[in-house]
């Protein structure tokens, strides 16, 4: 089915534009808006981004791909991201990680069967005083310890 | 010690509480001023910025052009994503409208009617607060059309947020322009530098937030106020982010130019179990790591800091205890920068790739001594040689930590070995180890 933003959604879009003086400058924004929506973004949801600023699509993708924050390909419902650059690292980000990873059996840019988990090893996310920290989609969850960890990920399973 | 950037005033990010703490005086003030005299006091104040180069701020700000048809803009640069610094945040959380008003005054100054700011993907909170403070801002009068009753003024700007996607080259100047007018974010070739030809070809100047916070108390208090504090030749205060093996990271606000020791043991709290330091990074990880045996004395000013042989960076201070392997440090860091680099110029692009992966080799236990000397040369040929500074930042901890840390680091590597060299006549002969092992 083809992809189509909501009405509420097309406003929001058309707020966006209004920040910028052309409406490419306003793709981030609408990429947002639309992996909110649709969850990811597929070849489809750019054609249709690309149609409602008329630009394009070429400009789409490149964006897209550009960016590690959007995803083309679905994620679970909780994107759990691990930081372990240095600061995380030096505070046992890795022994984080490895228990994420254990807990939810599953490796790095990968998803749970029951597509309720996705996991991904993240840089540097301005956490480093209060590290080691993990982020589930959009919230932080700092100074950690393993047995913190667990509790989390048991509390959304 | 007074605080500027973060004063110690409980609900500050309340625009009630703001305003009777003397919040938006500064910009009545500036508007009672042209826009040369602002730029002119901040020039007097010595205010560097403080996103990582530490350039003189009003110098910046004055090489926007004065008679020009195109409009400007201001793009404040909230990106940080550099390891080692969580300071803006702070500044997003508990002082939004000082930012707001530093905007302000940035746009007058600069004769700009829009700016942006420009913050990180990954803040989705901090940027909700943000949006709520200048949402309050619009609504209460002190930014778009109503500013122009509210001060008495003809002059009116807007000030919007742009959200990155995590991408850390974004915080390139050039970069975060691109990034803003909706491409990919690489950066450009300069010159022509921000202030001709910046945002949609116009003229555009591009500050940290830190900076930008910094400006409203530099208008109210005086230039001569500002430039007593700290290190002379970089006064003012820095939101020092200590990070690593201490007992209380966090986000200090002090002047510039204070004892790098006495942040660590005095402020952070020391090193957990008494360890010994073994080095700190400074400024975030692209700053030049420092050992920890010759700290004594270093200042963190841009001058002290520089005669050190590191810089200021964004004063992420990152503190590694005795016990840390700065092997894997290592692997750490340029695995940061192969993924971040851009890919638009072949020594960042591969070079990063080949640090990686040779240090990986080290730590498999195939590394040789000319595997280190190997890193170097890799490092020396990615720097300076690239548009922006991502590839001076990936080669600095490659580069310095190997030679600060030689001993180190050759307990890492065998010491005499013969490994056969399959193809000697092939340009990589100097590397001594099979590429069969390179390539893997």
């Amino acid at each position: 089915m083809a992809f189509k933003f909501t009405e509420e959604n097309l406003a929001r879009i058309e707020k966006a534009r209004k920040k910028y003086p052309t409406a490419l400058a306003a793709v981030m924004d609408t990429i947002y808006i639309a992996q909110e929506q649709n969850g990811y973004i597929s070849t489809e949801v750019m054609e249709e981004i690309a149609n409602v600023l008329g630009i394009d699509k070429v400009n789409v993708l490149s964006v897209v791909t550009f960016y590690t924050m959007y995803h083309t390909k679905p994620m679970g419902k909780y994107h759990v991201q691990v930081c372990t650059n240095v600061s995380c690292m030096l505070r046992g980000a890795y022994e984080i990680w490895d228990r994420v990873k254990e807990k939810l059996g599953i490796d790095n840019m990968e998803v749970t069967p029951d597509e309720k988990f996705s996991l991904e090893e993240v840089e540097c996310m301005g956490a480093c005083g209060y590290a080691p920290m993990i982020a589930i989609n959009e919230d932080y969850y700092e100074n950690l310890t393993k047995e913190k960890v667990e509790e989390i990920l048991e509390s959304l399973k | 010690m007074e605080r500027i950037v973060l004063p110690e005033i409980p609900n500050l990010n309340q625009i009630e509480v703001y305003l009777s703490n003397g919040g938006f005086e500064a910009a009545k003030k500036a508007f009672c001023q042209t826009p040369d005299e602002i730029i002119d006091q901040v020039k007097k104040s010595g205010l560097r910025g403080r996103g990582g180069a530490a350039f003189l701020t009003g110098l910046k700000w004055s090489f926007m052009p004065k008679t020009t048809n195109l409009p400007k803009y201001l793009c404040i640069n909230g990106d940080e994503s550099e390891p080692g610094s969580f300071k803006d945040r702070q500044i997003f959380e508990d002082n939004p409208f000082q930012l707001i008003e530093g905007a302000i005054i940035t746009c007058y100054a600069i004769g700009a009617k829009v700016a942006y700011l420009y913050i990180r993907g990954e803040y989705h909170k901090w940027i909700k607060l943000m949006q709520k403070a200048i949402d309050t801002a619009y609504e209460k009068g002190y930014l778009g059309e109503k500013m122009k009753s509210t001060f008495g003024t003809d002059f009116s700007c807007d000030l919007y947020i742009h959200k990155g996607a995590g991408a850390y080259i974004c915080g390139e100047e050039s970069s975060l322009m691109n990034s803003i007018e909706g491409h990919r974010g690489y950066p450009r070739v300069k010159p022509p530098f921000p202030a001709q030809k910046g945002l949609w070809g116009c003229p555009t100047t591009i500050n940290n937030v830190e900076t930008i916070t910094n400006v409203p108390p530099i208008i109210s208090k005086g230039w001569e106020w500002f430039s007593k504090i700290g290190a002379p030749k970089h006064p003012g205060t820095l939101l020092y982010g200590i990070s690593g093996h201490v007992n209380k990271p966090g986000v200090y606000e002090y002047p510039t130019g204070m004892l790098l020791t006495e942040l660590i043991y005095d402020i952070a709290g020391g090193v957990p179990g008494n360890k010994k330091i073994k080095c700190v990074i400074p400024g975030g990880s692209s700053m030049p790591p420092l050992r920890g045996d010759k700290l004594e004395g270093v200042r963190m000013d841009a001058e002290s800091l520089k005669e050190a042989g590191s810089a200021v960076g964004t004063a992420g201070i990152m503190v590694m205890d005795e016990d840390t392997n700065l092997l894997k440090v290592l692997i750490r860091i340029a695995h940061f920068y192969h993924h971040e680099s851009c890919g638009q110029c072949t020594p960042c692009r591969e070079g990063t790739g080949w640090m990686e992966k040779t240090l990986h080799r080290i730590l498999e236990g195939h590394g040789t001594s000319k595997d280190l000397d190997l890193l170097i040369s890799v490092a020396n040929n990615i720097e300076g040689n690239t548009i922006c500074a991502l590839g001076d930042a990936a080669a600095w901890p490659v580069k310095f930590m190997i030679e600060r840390f030689r001993d180190e680091f050759e307990t890492y590597v065998k010491k005499d070995v013969s490994i056969p060299v399959p193809n000697k006549v092939h340009s990589m002969r100097n590397t001594a180890v099979p590429l069969a092992d390179i390539y893997k």
